[in-house]
Parts: structure tokens; C-alpha cells; sequence
């Protein structure tokens, strides 16, 4: 097992490689290299899982080298692989390798090839390095190495300034988080002296009654790291506008791998989570709220990409509504569903949009069904998983599990659960509306280019997936399968739900009845019937990125305008420019004149003698 | 013996390279090159046989020079002032190097000042006597204010003068303290010597110590420099030529911070912790105001020396949280800030040299012109702003941690400062390499001398990123004992920290 630290190695040897000898291994040296240093840690991944189950082991932590070690505070690079980082492992390699595999054929134009593979590959060693390091300081190390792949690939295509306002939107927005987040390790360092992450999950309940102030404040101050990478409420605002980048960038950054570090990084430190009920229920609370409005803002887009990525923001709020409910596994399955269809229907978009010379409107898309069949069928696919339709799809029981659990958990309630339903609703509008603009109805834009094999087999490849994946987990109404569940038991607890097994029924009976609905109403009515003001509303993001920019951008941005200069500097101009002008009196009175030097002894004569006088005689 | 070579062979270097040029004006330059070379030699070769050593001290050297005043030469290193030699040694090479086709005006006198300056530095951080420390701490000024003066930019006589004059108002203040505590040492014991290992421990009253403290530490916070003693910084960095500026931020502000690390903690332990939350205070809003006036910059050079405004607020935090996690920091800082900066001065040189420009606004779409000083102004660019992986990211994070024990709330407010950090650093990329090129530019990219410069910085920038164990280790037997377990009951002026 101590080959391991290949799986996160190969990716930076890739980039290494990639960035240095660029210009010497050609174009087919730069596809080997990208794809198969990503391939080859799927391959390991594999076969690091399959030791863990034969060998029964739960866990396995390799230390590589000691990183910080100050008094008895010791770091080091140590990676740790378990059932959770073991599934994100394998969805950031297989997924990640699909879309390297994607973008030879989407990139393949593309003059700067070498650079979008390096940074590509850059940010899988880093996504691995966050889900699979033993202590909150090298997840720290991976979290914004991913951030700044991020923001490298947003602004990928540099020429554009509005491609590199969008790449550092996207990193300041999150790295406010991270600033937060960088908080609770302070806090963790100075109470549990240490930041490995098992040692604190230890200490955590031995240290901190239920409820303790510290304990809810690191779980807070957690929280803000989580909603800045995963673009959930306050700190939403960068996801769309990354869309800028290369669309495989957003099938893989944006939509399967990196948004999703804040749901493993709070199932990762679920135990604090458990402990600090008021974070909890802010847990489920923003995912609730996100969900939706998210889901309208995607409903009334014209962009195909920023659809998919209202969307992302909204499928990842139902992440986080399961993981403030404690539905720990629901959370995973849904980030592993999510990331099969997610990333087809970002691929599927991508192959659209370069079939159409890179339109992304959709108004001036359609009729596509006959001219891209193939990629028609994957898309259909991909948005049948969104939209959660029953029984054949991946989505419909990731999400289920989630809309049952929302309600019927011990920490559950009603009112997560119409929000869940109510979104299920939202997300089958917006997905079909995309399907039915952009494949039936005239034909507006003429294809003049037809997606590769390169692009078109990861496509079938994640069609499929998005399909059987869901049977890993099924509910009690159908068979009851804990596949997943199971596996990640020694990470993450289970969560017990009260509910009937005829309740249950009647929820999937009423989320399935209502993405039905949600169809059918898009169907009928294409152009959703709500008021101009309300869709301008939506469509801008419910108005965040107006507020933001007046409460926070211009404040700054004059106030260093002002004061350019630096005012400080006035304090020592002055003195210089009060000692000059001393400077310019003294040297005045000495004129040459010599009526002014006699004056000048007279007065002085006087004044000393008027004080002898006045001090001695009066 | 080995420390005066440190000193001699760059004095030695520096009057070989002026009469040398009136032979050959390559020759000043590969003389400069290699009396760095060599004490860098020796300093790695001293840095080896660490492991070995008994005790704080590695090396000693001491000679009567005036008994009669207690004054003496009297040299000593330990890990921190060796770990100062090896950064002082490196970028001296490198600032060599940069200087190769930038300065072509009287070249001998030229590396004259450099070597002499580098002498200076080198003096300030071996010296233990008082006495000798202000001289070197003198022979450090005169020589910058040349190199600023003669062959720096346009406005280059005002910013010498502003540099000279903060400077030395400060070193007076320094002066009459070194006095102040020479003469209550006297009064006590009899003996008069400006001995440092003599003064350490000198008892003295409440308020003469915090007297005698202030004038140390603002000599130091000048050099540092602190908000708000940091204006002369942003005139001397921008007007002096690229090696004057890698010095000046490389070395020249590190010895403000070894001045407040080797004398003020040690010296007045008492009067440090008295003080500590105000200066940790000053220390977090020069990281606020230094940033913030970095993102107003137009002028590339000005900007860098405002981040360095910024990120010396973080020395004078982490030196007063009187943690030692705080303090690795303090001396990780050092380190990595004078790779980081040095490294984007150079960066900021190599451009004037292509652009002849230093506005922000004048540059733009150079990344398809220049990919590989695109490449390596990234990585500067993120260790600017904190990236984990490269080495001010360990010194930062050091620095809060430890801080954040004793002042919770000033240490928020300096974590902020990673977020403007990010601002303007970001800012730099979108300035210079992206873009639309508002003219079509054919420029040559790297050349091997500017890649001999700049990879090493990228390997060792790195390197202390992904293992600083090896620095932290060296550093450990100096810290002094106030630091691991202060003494006073904590403060009598808390910004109240919520424990």
C-alpha cells in the first residue's frame, strides 16, 4: 500500500513535465502525458480500494515526510485513505480522466494546449492532496492549490479581460471563506494542539460538551471555508461567471470535483459538526434556501453553461441540506450521482457549443435531436439524472434518499422537506427547458462541426454511469440496498429515520409526480410565465453581485483611489516643508543690510534688558 | 576566525572591484559574483556541521578593540544570524547577477557599494557588542544611499535623501539607547562595556526600560518598515536600480527585524510584553494599509514595496505574540519574504529592461511574448499572496496561529490582510501578462543569465514550503527564553483578548 502516494503524485509529475517540456513533446506527447498521469492514478485508486476491502482494513495512513514540527505542535505530509476519501479518490481520477480524455478533442484547436493540460492536471494532484490528507493543514494545501487552478483555468483564455475579471472573482470570493476557515484552524491549533484530523475527532467530544461556544464557532467559521468553495449562500456569486472558462474545465472544477471540497470537508469533521447543533441546522438551512433560489436563477438563463451552473449550485445545496440533517452517506451519493451527470451534461453542453462554432445562447440553439443524435441521447440521459426521473436514473435516487431524509431525520423537519420537493419541481423545469430550447423546435444555428470519438465515448461512458450508479443505494420501498452506505460506515455514522415505510412512499410518489409536472408545465409553456422584472431579478442572481459590489468593491476600490498618495506621507512632507520655511525666514533676516543687523541688535538689547528689569525690580 | 572572512572578503571584494575597473569593466562583476560565491560556500559549509553543535552559539570570534570605553570586536552566530548570512550571501549573488547588464556607469564604484553595503548587512547580523553594531549599522546606510543616489531612476536624489535622513533619525534614537543602557549597566555593576551578553539581564527601573526599549525598537521599526514610519520605503524601492531594490527589500528591512529579534525581546523582556498588543496592533494595520495601498499602485515597483509594507506586518506581529510557533515564523518571514520580493524586483527589472517602463498601465498581454517570466511571476505572485506549497504561506501561517493565542481579535484583523493580499496580487498577473498587448511586442524571452537568476529562487521558495523543517531546526537553539515562557503577567494594557 505505500504506493499510494502515486495516485496525487503522477497528476504533479504531469504537470511538471508539462510545464518545463512543453515545446519539445508535441501535441501527442502532451495528450499521453495529461490523460495518462491521470489515468494511471485511476488504475491505482482501484487497486488501493481493493487492497483496503481484502486486507479489511478500515483505514490506511502513509507518512511521507514530517512537514512542520514546532514544540508539540507536529504536521506532517502524511495521506490517509478511508471510505470517504476513497470515494472521492475515485470520482476525481475516473471522472477527471474522462474529461482529460474530452478535452484532447475539444482543446485540440487550441494554441495553448500544453498550458490547459498542465494546469489540468495541476489541479488533480491538488483535489487529491484535499481529500486525501491526514491533517486540516495539507487539506489547506490542496483547497487552494485548487483554488488557484481555478482561477488559472477560468482565465484560461486570458485575452478577454472579462474571462480574467471572472478567474479573480472567483478566487478573492472564495478565499474570504477560506480566510474564515483559516480562522478555525487557529482556533483548533490553540485548543486541541494539534490539526490532524483524526486526533481532533478524538479529542472533539471529550473536549466540548454539546452546544460549547468554541466548538460552534470552529464549526462556523468551517462553514464559511465550505460555502465559499462550494458556491452555496453568502458566497455563491463566482460560479457562474467562471463559466468563462473552458467548458471540460467546468465539467471537471466547477461541477464534479472542487465545488463539492465543502461537502467533504463537513462530513470530513462531521464530529465537530454533531457537537454544535446551531451549525448544523445553518448547515441545512443554507442548503435548503440555496437549492432554490438557485433553481430559479437557472430557470429564467439564457447561457446553456450558466443553466448548468445555477444548477450545480442548486444540486450542491441539496448536498448541504443532507448534511444539516446528519444524512452523512445521502450527501456522498448525491456529490457521486451529481458528478456522473453533472459533468456528462457539461461535456454534452461543450459538445454542443463547439458543434455551433461556440454558441452558448440557447434561444439560438434547437432542433439539434436529428443533426447531433448521439449527443442528443447522452443529454437526455444527463437530464433525466437531474431531473430525478423515477426508477431508471441515478439522480432520481441519490436525491430521493436526501427529499425522504430531509423530513424523517432526527434532525429533520417538514419544512427542509418542501423545500426539497419544491426543488425537485424547480430542477425539472430548468433541466427539460434546456433540453427542449436546444434540441426540438426549428433549426436556428447550422452544425458545422461533429463531436470525435475523443469526445463522444467519455460521453456514452458517463451515460451509462449516470444510470446504474444510482443502485449502489436503494430505498426501503425498492429492494433496500446499502451498498454506499456501508461502505463509508466507519467515517461517517448512519442516521436513523422514523418514518413509514408508506410515508415513503407517498414522498417518492410526490417528488416523482412533481418533476413529472414541472415537465409537462415546460412543455406547454416554453417562456416560464412570470413577470420581466421577476426573471431580470432572477436571472442576475436574485441581485447578490449588486449588493456586493456597492457594499464592498466600490467602498475599496475609492477608498484606495483616495488615498493613493498615501496621507501618512503628508505627516513628513510637512515637517520638511515647515523646517524649509523656518529655513526661509532665518536666511531672509540675513540681508547684507547692515541698518537691519544694528536694528536688529537694538531690539534684541532691548528684550533681554526689559526681562532682567522686570525680573528683578517688579 | 571564519566569521570576520564573512565580513573581510566582501570589503576585500569591493576595493578589488574599483581598482579593477580601470582595467576591464567585466572584471568588477565576476570579482562581486565571486566573493558572494564563497562566503556563500562557507556559510552552507557552516550550515552542514549544525547538527554537531553543542549549544546556541556555532561560532565565536572576539578581540579588544577599545578596553578602556569596554568596547570590543566581538563577533558570534547562531542559527538565526547564520540563516540570515545564507539569505544575505544568496541574494548578494543574485543581485550581481541582476545588475550584469542594467548598470553600465562607473561599474568598479558601482560594486564598490553593493559589496559594501553587503559587508555592512553581514556586520549587522554577527556582531555582540553594541558599539560595533551601531557602526555597522552605519556602514550599511552610506554606501545605499550611493547605489539610490547615483544610478537610480528619475526622482532618484529625493528618495536617497528621504531613505537617509528616516534612517538615521532612527539610528540616533538607537545610539542614545545603546548609551542610555551602557551607562545603567556602569552605574550597576561598575563595569562599562557594550558587551551583549554582559547587558542581557541588565535589572534596571520600570520606566528607564521602556525608555531605553522605544529607542531600539523605532530604529528597528523604521528599517522594518512600520506603519506608520514606512513612507520613505515606497520612493527608495521604486528609485533605486534592481539590485539596490532586491537589497533593500531582500536585506536592508530583515535587519530591522533581527535588530528587534536578537536586542529588543532579550534585552527588555519586561518592557516587550508591556508593549506587545500595541506594537502586535501597529503590526496588523501595516498589514491592512500596506495592502491596501499596494492595489492603488500604478507603478509596478511602487507596488511591490507597498506588499512589502504589508508583509513585514507580519514580523512585527509574530515577534510580539511571545509564542515560539510565532516566532518560527517571525524567522520564516524573513526568509521567504526576501526570496519572494527579491524575486518580483527582479521580475519587475527584467520588464524595465524589455518595456523601459515600470507603469502598469503602459504593460498588459504579455504572456504570449514572455510565457516564461509569465510562469515564474505566477509562482511570485502567489507566494505574495499566501499560497500554500511555497514558503511565506508556512511563515504566515506560523505567525497567526501563534498570534492568534494571545490577541485573537488583531490577529483576524491581520488574517484579512490575506484576503487584499490576494487583491492585489492577482492584480499584478492581470496587469502585466494578460490582456489584449496594446502593441504588437517581439521580445526576447528569459535569457540564461536571467533564468540563473530567478530558477533558484523559484527551487528554494519551494523547498521551504514543502520543508521547512530544516530551517525551523536551526532557528529552535536561538530563541531566547522570554519568548518560550514569558515572564510578567501577560500585559497591562490587553486589547482585551477573549480567551
Amino acid at each position: 500500500m505505500q504506493w499510494i502516494y502515486l495516485i496525487p503524485a503522477l497528476p504533479f509529475l504531469g504537470a511538471l513535465i508539462l510545464i518545463l517540456f512543453s515545446r519539445r513533446i508535441g501535441k501527442a506527447g502532451v495528450s499521453v502525458i495529461g490523460c495518462g498521469s491521470v489515468g494511471i492514478a485511476a488504475l491505482i485508486t482501484l487497486m488501493a480500494g481493493y487492497q483496503l476491502t481484502a486486507q479489511g482494513l478500515d483505514q490506511f495512513t502513509l507518512p511521507l515526510w514530517n512537514w512542520l514540527s514546532i514544540g508539540n505542535f507536529n504536521i506532517g505530509i502524511t495521506l490517509h485513505l478511508d471510505a470517504l476519501s476513497l470515494a472521492f479518490t475515485f470520482v476525481i481520477t475516473f471522472v477527471g480522466f474522462l474529461i482529460h480524455v474530452y478535452s484532447t478533442g475539444y482543446m485540440s484547436d487550441d494554441p495553448d494546449f500544453a498550458r490547459f493540460f498542465a494546469c489540468m492536471n495541476l489541479f488533480v494532484g491538488a483535489m487529491l492532496m484535499l481529500v486525501l490528507a491526514d491533517n486540516l493543514l495539507l487539506l489547506y494545501f490542496g483547497w487552494e492549490g485548487v483554488g488557484l487552478c481555478s482561477y488559472l483555468l477560468i482565465g484560461f483564455w486570458y485575452k478577454d479581460p472579462a474571462n480574467g475579471a471572472a478567474a479573480r472573482k472567483a478566487f478573492i470570493v472564495t478565499r474570504v471563506g477560506d480566510t474564515a476557515m483559516a480562522i478555525a484552524l487557529f482556533l483548533l491549533v490553540q485548543h486541541t494542539q494539534t490539526l490532524q484530523l483524526s486526533a481532533i475527532l478524538e479529542k472533539a467530544p471529550a473536549l466540548w460538551a454539546s452546544g460549547d461556544p468554541t466548538v460552534v464557532l470552529i464549526a462556523f467559521l468551517l462553514i464559511g471555508g465550505a460555502v465559499g468553495k462550494s458556491a452555496q449562500l453568502p458566497l455563491q456569486t463566482w460560479l457562474p461567471d467562471a463559466m468563462a472558462g473552458p467548458t471540460p474545465v467546468s465539467a471537471l472544477i466547477h461541477a464534479a470535483t472542487m465545488v463539492t471540497a465543502g461537502v467533504y470537508l463537513i462530513a470530513r469533521t462531521n464530529v465537530l459538526f454533531t457537537l454544535s447543533p446551531a451549525a448544523q441546522a445553518t448547515v441545512g438551512i443554507i442548503g435548503a434556501v440555496t437549492l432554490l433560489l438557485a433553481g430559479c436563477s437557472a430557470l429564467v438563463q439564457t447561457d446553456i453553461k450558466r443553466v448548468l451552473a445555477y444548477s450545480t449550485i442548486s444540486q450542491i445545496g441539496y448536498m448541504f441540506l443532507a448534511l444539516g440533517v446528519g444524512a452523512w452517506s445521502a450527501a456522498i451519493f448525491h456529490f457521486i450521482t451529481h458528478a456522473f451527470f453533472k459533468a456528462l451534461l457539461f461535456m454534452g453542453a461543450g459538445a454542443i457549443i463547439v458543434a455551433l462554432h461556440h454558441e452558448q445562447d440557447m434561444f439560438k440553439m434547437g432542433g439539434l435531436r436529428k443533426s447531433l443524435p448521439g449527443v442528443f441521447w447522452v443529454f437526455l440521459i444527463g437530464s433525466a439524472s437531474l431531473a430525478a426521473i423515477p426508477f431508471i436514473t441515478a439522480g432520481f435516487y441519490s436525491k430521493d434518499q436526501i427529499v425522504w431524509l430531509a423530513w424523517t431525520s432526527p434532525l429533520g423537519s417538514p419544512w427542509y422537506w418542501i423545500a426539497a420537493v419544491t426543488g425537485a419541481f424547480i430542477t425539472a423545469m430548468y433541466t427539460f427547458r434546456m433540453v427542449f430550447l436546444v434540441f426540438y423546435g426549428d433549426v436556428k444555428t447550422k452544425v458545422h462541426h461533429h463531436p470525435g470519438n475523443n469526445m463522444m465515448v467519455p460521453l456514452y461512458i458517463l451515460a451509462v454511469l449516470s444510470t446504474i450508479a444510482g443502485f449502489i443505494e436503494l430505498p426501503h420501498t425498492l429492494g433496500h440496498v446499502t451498498l454506499l452506505s456501508d461502505f463509508l460506515a466507519p467515517v461517517l455514522p448512519a442516521v436513523e429515520s422514523h418514518g413509514s415505510v408508506a410515508m415513503e412512499w407517498a414522498s417518492q410518489g410526490a417528488a416523482a409526480a412533481l418533476s413529472f409536472l414541472g415537465i409537462y408545465i415546460i412543455w406547454k409553456f416554453l417562456h416560464v410565465p412570470f413577470a420581466d422584472g421577476l426573471k431580470q431579478f432572477w436571472k442576475d442572481g436574485w441581485g447578490f453581485d449588486t449588493a456586493y459590489d456597492w457594499l464592498f468593491v466600490r467602498p475599496f476600490v475609492q477608498l484606495s483611489r483616495i488615498n493613493r498618495k498615501d496621507v501618512v506621507d503628508r505627516i513628513y512632507t510637512g515637517i520638511a516643508y515647515i523646517t524649509k520655511g523656518f529655513h526661509r525666514m532665518m536666511s531672509a533676516t540675513q540681508s547684507g543690510l547692515l541698518r537691519w543687523y544694528v536694528m536688529g541688535i537694538v531690539m534684541g538689547a532691548v528684550v533681554i534688558l526689559s526681562v532682567i528689569i522686570w525680573r528683578e525690580f517688579v | 576566525m571564519i566569521l570576520l572572512l564573512f565580513i573581510l572578503i566582501p570589503m576585500a571584494g569591493a576595493l578589488l572591484a574599483w581598482i579593477a575597473a580601470a582595467w576591464n569593466q567585466a572584471l568588477p562583476r565576476w570579482i562581486a559574483l565571486l566573493a558572494m560565491t564563497a562566503d556563500l560556500v562557507l556559510a552552507a559549509g557552516l550550515w552542514w556541521q549544525t547538527e554537531s553543535a553543542t549549544g546556541p552559539w556555532l561560532s565565536t570570534f572576539h578581540r579588544d578593540w577599545m578596553p578602556r570605553f569596554g568596547i570590543s570586536f566581538s563577533l558570534a552566530l547562531d542559527g538565526l544570524s547564520l540563516l540570515m548570512l545564507m539569505l544575505t550571501f544568496f541574494l548578494g549573488a543574485l543581485s550581481v547577477l541582476v545588475s550584469w547588464n542594467e548598470i553600465k556607469e562607473r561599474v568598479g564604484f558601482f560594486h564598490f557599494n553593493l559589496l559594501f553595503v553587503l559587508a555592512g548587512i553581514t556586520g549587522v547580523f554577527l556582531t555582540m557588542d553594541l558599539f560595533l553594531f551601531y557602526f555597522f549599522w552605519e556602514v550599511m546606510l552610506i554606501p545605499m544611499y550611493f547605489l539610490i543616489g547615483i544610478w537610480g531612476h528619475e526622482n532618484r536624489m529625493y528618495a536617497a535623501f528621504k531613505f537617509f535622513i528616516f534612517t538615521q533619525a532612527g539610528g540616533l534614537l538607537m545610539l542614545l539607547a545603546i548609551l542610555g543602557l551602557y551607562f545603567v549597566h556602569a552605574h550597576n555593576t561598575n563595569e562599562y562595556t557594550f558587551s551583549y551578553f554582559a547587558l542581557l539581564n541588565t535589572p534596571m527601573e520600570q520606566t528607564t526600560g521602556r525608555w531605553l526599549m522605544l529607542g531600539f525598537l523605532t530604529a528597528f521599526i523604521v528599517k522594518l518598515p512600520a506603519f506608520p514610519l514606512h513612507t520613505w520605503l515606497p520612493d527608495a524601492h521604486t528609485e533605486a536600480p534592481t539590485a539596490g531594490s532586491v537589497v533593500l527589500a531582500g536585506l536592508l528591512l530583515k535587519t530591522g527585524a533581527y535588530g528587534i529579534l536578537r536586542f529588543v525581546l532579550p534585552l527588555f523582556p519586561e518592557a516587550s510584553q508591556a508593549f506587545a498588543p500595541w506594537i502586535m496592533l501597529l503590526g496588523a494595520v501595516g498589514i491592512l494599509y500596506g495592502g491596501k495601498l499596494a492595489f492603488a499602485q500604478t507603478d509596478l515597483k511602487r507596488l511591490v514595496a507597498y506588499t512589502s509594507v504589508s508583509h513585514m506586518g507580519f514580523v512585527l506581529l509574530g515577534a510580539f505574540a511571545f509564542s515560539e510557533m510565532a516566532y518560527q515564523g517571525v524567522v520564516m518571514q524573513m526568509i521567504t519574504h526576501g526570496i519572494s520580493t527579491g524575486a518580483l524586483f527582479m521580475i519587475a527589472g527584467v520588464l524595465y529592461e524589455r518595456l523601459h517602463t515600470r507603469e502598469l498601465e503602459k504593460m498588459g498581454g504579455l504572456w504570449p511574448a514572455l510565457p516564461g517570466l509569465g510562469v515564474v511571476s505566477m509562482v511570485f505572485v502567489m507566494a505574495s499572496l499566501g499560497l500554500p506549497g511555497l514558503g511565506n504561506f508556512i511563515a504566515e501561517f506560523l505567525v497567526l496561529a501563534g498570534s492568534w493565542q494571545s490577541q485573537p481579535w488583531i490577529t483576524v484583523a491581520a488574517t484579512i490582510g490575506l484576503v487584499i493580499a490576494t487583491i492585489y496580487s492577482l492584480r499584478i498577473m492581470q496587469k502585466v501578462f494578460f490582456g489584449v498587448s496594446w502593441r504588437e511586442y517581439k521580445l526576447p524571452d528569459l535569457s540564461f543569465r536571467e533564468g540563473l537568476m530567478l530558477m533558484p529562487l523559484i527551487a528554494v521558495i519551494i523547498w521551504l514550503g514543502v520543508y521547512p523543517q530544516p530551517v525551523i531546526r536551526t532557528v529552535k537553539p536561538s530563541i531566547p527564553t522570554v519568548v518560550l515562557a514569558p515572564q510578567a503577567p501577560y500585559t497591562d494594557v490587553a486589547i482585551h483578548p477573549t480567551k
